[in-house]
């Protein structure tokens, strides 16, 4: 499909369609600008920015523990990874080592995040290409994830639920048998999903052969996450770069090999699965002691920079941090926001395919404007 | 003067009001009743607030349309962007005066003599009823084109495509049964299964899927429901309308979804006939009225339309086409040749 | 969770009594990461060695590699570097804004990878005010977006750029909001959003204004 004919086949004037920003399948304020020929596709240009708020300039005000409530706005799906992301590079920067209870918790809170973030996707990216029961399965096991963050932290979406050195609570009584009954069954809900899509003639027809992207091209393109991982390149920032306790646990990294629609699909579904099982191992694992380091009361930064970055569920997700010496605030703070990168191959993967495998191309590339537009 | 006046005037005004409003109703508690079944396929309860369990929502989404604002976009072209509705509206009722969902009955000795219920049984009630159904794809383009609106008309061009290319085999597989039958007309063709103590999807089960394909795809309903694609195309050629009109749109489809399951009814399920009728220890199903028998039939392909749409993703417009020409038509025209030899065989 | 037995601190049960100052490394003071020198590694030495005169310094950092380079060598060097080292992965590029600062403005960082064997290291060259920088979109594809989000937010003008417009913000935009003298609180930038479109104002055009 890819690098088709794109010159008209007839003298005919190309059409301008304005897909967004307020469109069911454009996943918030994302805006494309195409230009058609019928319904082919001939040139794509994503507009974005509807949403940008200023978090990195907000971060260069505020002291470092506040940064964090500002990550849980990025990628507003998966609070928990953002929240993790910052944290591991504050870390690094700092030289504190965190006990190892508060990293196993961090763990199963940001795997948790991962799959509610991956059932909001299947949710959406299903319904986008007309199939629309999936997306009351995931949410009803989402709600369960939610339940979760709001039986540990208080708050369901926005978390703020990790701190410079730590976690700032135990886990409340009760919660890891809740969790664990869930982590128990979630497979059975994920092979659910799939009963209903994989082996779908039609889920199959949509997807499959749909925004093709080849490894070199998207090692080119800066790709990460499950489109990366969808078109065969085995790389995961949790088993390159190991954050937390992750090295101790024992899962592996799904990959596709055609990187197309289906196998990002598919990948994304395999992830989920892992997650659960990262969740039973922190589970049966999870050690006694202290969930915070010993950390001055008020951070005070070295000089330096530092880039550190965690596996979120859209892809890498990394902090890059400047400080001043003896600094409060982060100088400047800059996020690596992997759906903003992996946003910019969807003119390449679109052109020549049709307007509604648009909604397919945007739905399997998983992005969130949050984090996009900062 | 009297009898004539009663014959051909009142009579039939009594049956067109009472069919309509009967028609009428039943297509609001199908929006009802898919809600009901998609909640229930999607783990949650559907409407259960207006009224007991919810059985009055039907009747205050009408209210509901009927005080809406209705909206002309300022940049519409207005009488076709108002005739539109109408024009995909009134094929739909158009069809209900020939479908015959009972046989002629003297209600339990009420009339003198027995008398159809149906408005109307013409001889080419089949062909009249494609032809009417056909004019509904002319609301669909032109409200999609009058709403100056590039969804809108992709929607329009989307469905003039589909229904153009999905009448063609749904045709053919009506043409097998016709075979069978002998008749255009609906009263006839039940009466012929009737005669032959065999409904006609034994012999005609290609057709029968072919024609429920295509009917499926006619009503734009889910998987072919490419020229309202929400998540593509917001909704299609109605995304300007709203009010009554939207309303009209929203009926017709369920009107649509009727029509098409009714023809289905009567040309592959033997109409309003029981089953079983000689089996002996069956024969208490003869107690049921035939019209029960019509609309049981009727509800359980209803049901499927409904089931497709908790269950199948939707088809790209390609493949929509794929579907259509490279295999619908072809099996049609193979099903066409294999009934006609087959009915030659039988029949001598 | 009360059970103290399983508490991964064998070094606090078994050294505790002879060396007090062993507490797990969590409830120790941070180890502050130090600078240190980093000209001797392969990875800068193959580069000073392939392009002439590119590395003006190297530090290393918390585990980082951090080069700063000549921004006339910005783009051999990142060839360089991805064609004989290996970095074929962007991960991603910003700036940072140094108003005070003598030598020039603004930093200019990229980070790359290297998959054979997950190695990072990170390229700095420092930009003033005026200065332009070479694009490496020639390079890496994905440097384009990346290097409209710089252009946006901190108005370095990036040279042979295939489609430098403001990527974030909208096109008319008054400032470059990362740059420290762009206040917080935002500034009124005087710029409608359409202003050929939408009238100052704001509101609905009227019938004179050419709408309906």
């Amino acid at each position: 499909m890819m690098g088709g004919p794109l010159e008209p086949l007839f003298d005919v004037e190309e059409m301008e369609l304005s897909f967004g920003p307020q469109h069911p399948s454009t996943h918030g304020v994302l805006r494309v600008m195409l230009k058609l020929d019928g319904e082919k596709i001939m040139d794509a240009k994503p507009i974005i920015g509807y949403l940008h708020r200023g978090t990195e300039k907000l971060f260069e005000t505020e002291p470092f523990p506040q940064c964090i409530p500002h990550t849980d706005r990025l990628d507003y799906v998966a609070a928990a990874t953002n929240n993790q992301g910052f944290v591991v590079t504050m870390e690094k920067l700092l030289g504190i080592t965190i006990p190892p209870r508060a990293a196993y918790i961090r763990m199963i809170l940001a795997e948790l995040g991962r799959i509610s973030s991956h059932l909001v996707w299947l949710a959406t990216h299903a319904i986008d290409l007309g199939a629309i029961t999936p997306f009351f399965y995931n949410f009803r096991e989402r709600e369960e994830i939610l339940d979760l963050f709001e039986a540990y932290c208080g708050a369901r979406l926005t978390l703020n639920t990790m701190r410079v050195g730590g976690v700032p609570f135990e886990l409340p009584d009760g919660w890891v048998d809740q969790c664990s009954d869930f982590i128990d069954r979630f497979p059975k809900h994920v092979d659910e999903y799939e009963q209903l899509l994989t082996g779908n003639r039609i889920w199959k027809r949509r997807t499959i052969g749909i925004g093709v992207i080849s490894a070199e091209e998207a090692i080119e393109m800066g790709l990460t996450g499950p489109p990366l991982r969808g078109s065969g390149v085995k790389w995961d920032i949790r088993k390159v770069f190991p954050y937390d306790h992750y090295d101790e646990i024992d899962f592996e990294i799904p990959v596709g090999s055609n990187g197309d629609t289906y196998d990002r699909y598919l990948v994304r579904m395999q992830e989920m699965r892992q997650s659960a099982r990262i969740i039973r191992q922190c589970l049966d694992r999870l050690p006694e002691g202290p969930v915070m380091a010993k950390v001055p009361k008020v951070l005070r930064s070295p000089e330096g920079m530092v880039y550190a970055s965690v596996e979120g569920p859209k892809g890498e997700l990394g902090y890059f941090i400047v400080a001043t010496p003896k600094g409060t605030t982060p100088y400047r703070c800059h996020v690596r926001p992997p759906s903003f990168i992996n946003l910019q191959a969807l003119p390449e993967m679109v052109q020549g395919l049709l307007v509604a495998d648009l909604v397919a191309v945007i739905g399997t590339l998983d992005i969130v404007l949050g984090e996009i537009d900062r | 003067m009297q009898a004539p006046l009663i014959q051909f005037i009142v009579i039939p005004i009594v049956k067109i009001v009472v069919i309509l409003a009967v028609v009428l109703l039943v297509v609001a508690y199908l929006t009802f009743a898919e809600r009901k079944i998609l909640a229930y396929m999607q783990v949650r309860l559907g409407p259960n607030r207006v009224g007991p369990k919810g059985w009055l929502q039907p009747i205050a989404d009408g209210l509901k349309l009927f005080a809406k604002e209705d909206l002309i976009p300022a940049k519409a072209e207005k009488a076709v962007f108002m005739l539109a509705p109408a024009m995909i509206m009134v094929p739909a009722l158009l069809a209900f005066s020939v479908i015959p969902f009972a046989p002629a009955t003297d209600l339990f000795g009420l009339l003198p003599k027995a008398m159809p219920p149906y408005v109307t049984d013409i001889n080419i009630a089949l062909l009249f009823v494609l032809g009417i159904s056909s004019i509904g794809v002319f609301g669909i383009i032109l409200g999609g084109w009058s709403s100056n609106n590039k969804f809108s008309m992709m929607g329009g061009l989307r469905s003039a495509a589909q229904m153009v290319s999905y009448e063609v085999p749904m045709g053919f597989a009506i043409i097998a049964v016709l075979l069978m039958a002998r008749s255009l007309s609906l009263v006839k063709i039940v009466e012929a299964q009737q005669a032959a103590h065999l409904w006609f999807f034994i012999p005609g089960i290609l057709a029968l899927g072919i024609y429920f394909i295509c009917g499926v795809a006619e009503t734009n309903r889910n998987p072919f429901d490419l020229p309202e694609a929400e998540s593509e195309l917001v909704a299609g050629f109605h995304t300007e309308y709203s009010g009554m009109k939207f309303a009209f749109f929203f009926l017709a489809e369920y009107t649509n979804m009727l029509v098409v399951s009714s023809l289905a009814t009567i040309m592959f399920f033997g109409g309003w006939l029981q089953p079983f009728p000689n089996v002996a220890w069956l024969s208490f199903l003869g107690v049921i009225p035939p019209v029960i028998w019509f609309a049981v039939k009727v509800a359980c392909f209803i049901f499927v339309y409904m089931w497709f749409r908790g269950t199948f993703p939707r088809y790209r417009f390609d493949q929509l086409m794929q579907v259509g020409w490279k295999w619908l038509i072809p099996l049609s025209l193979a099903n066409l040749v294999i009934v006609g030899v087959g009915v030659l065989l039988v029949k001598g | 969770m009360t059970d103290e037995k399983n508490t991964p601190k064998p070094e606090d049960q078994a050294a505790a009594p002879a060396q007090p100052e062993a507490k797990p490394p969590w409830l120790d003071k941070p180890v502050t990461p130090e600078h240190a020198d980093a000209m001797d590694d392969p990875d800068v030495a193959a580069l000073a060695a392939g392009v002439e005169g590119a590395v003006l310094s190297a530090d290393a950092f918390a585990g980082e590699l951090t080069i700063t380079i000549d921004p006339a060598k910005l783009v051999d060097a990142c060839r360089f570097l991805k064609k004989e080292r290996g970095f074929k992965f962007l991960v991603d590029m910003t700036a940072v804004d140094w108003p005070e600062r003598e030598e020039g403005r603004f930093d200019v960082i990229y980070w790359m990878h290297r998959f054979d064997d997950s190695r990072r290291i990170r390229l700095r060259i420092v930009a003033g005010e005026e200065q332009s920088v070479p694009t490496v979109t020639g390079v890496w594809k994905t440097s384009n977006w990346m290097e409209r989000e710089v252009y946006d937010m901190f108005g370095i003008v990036f040279d042979g750029h295939p489609n430098l417009e403001r990527i974030l913000l909208w096109e008319g935009f008054n400032g470059h909001p990362l740059r420290k003298d762009f206040p917080v609180e935002g500034i009124d930038t005087g710029a409608a959003v359409q202003p050929d479109v939408y009238p100052e104002g704001g509101g609905p055009l009227t019938e004179e204004e050419g709408g309906a």
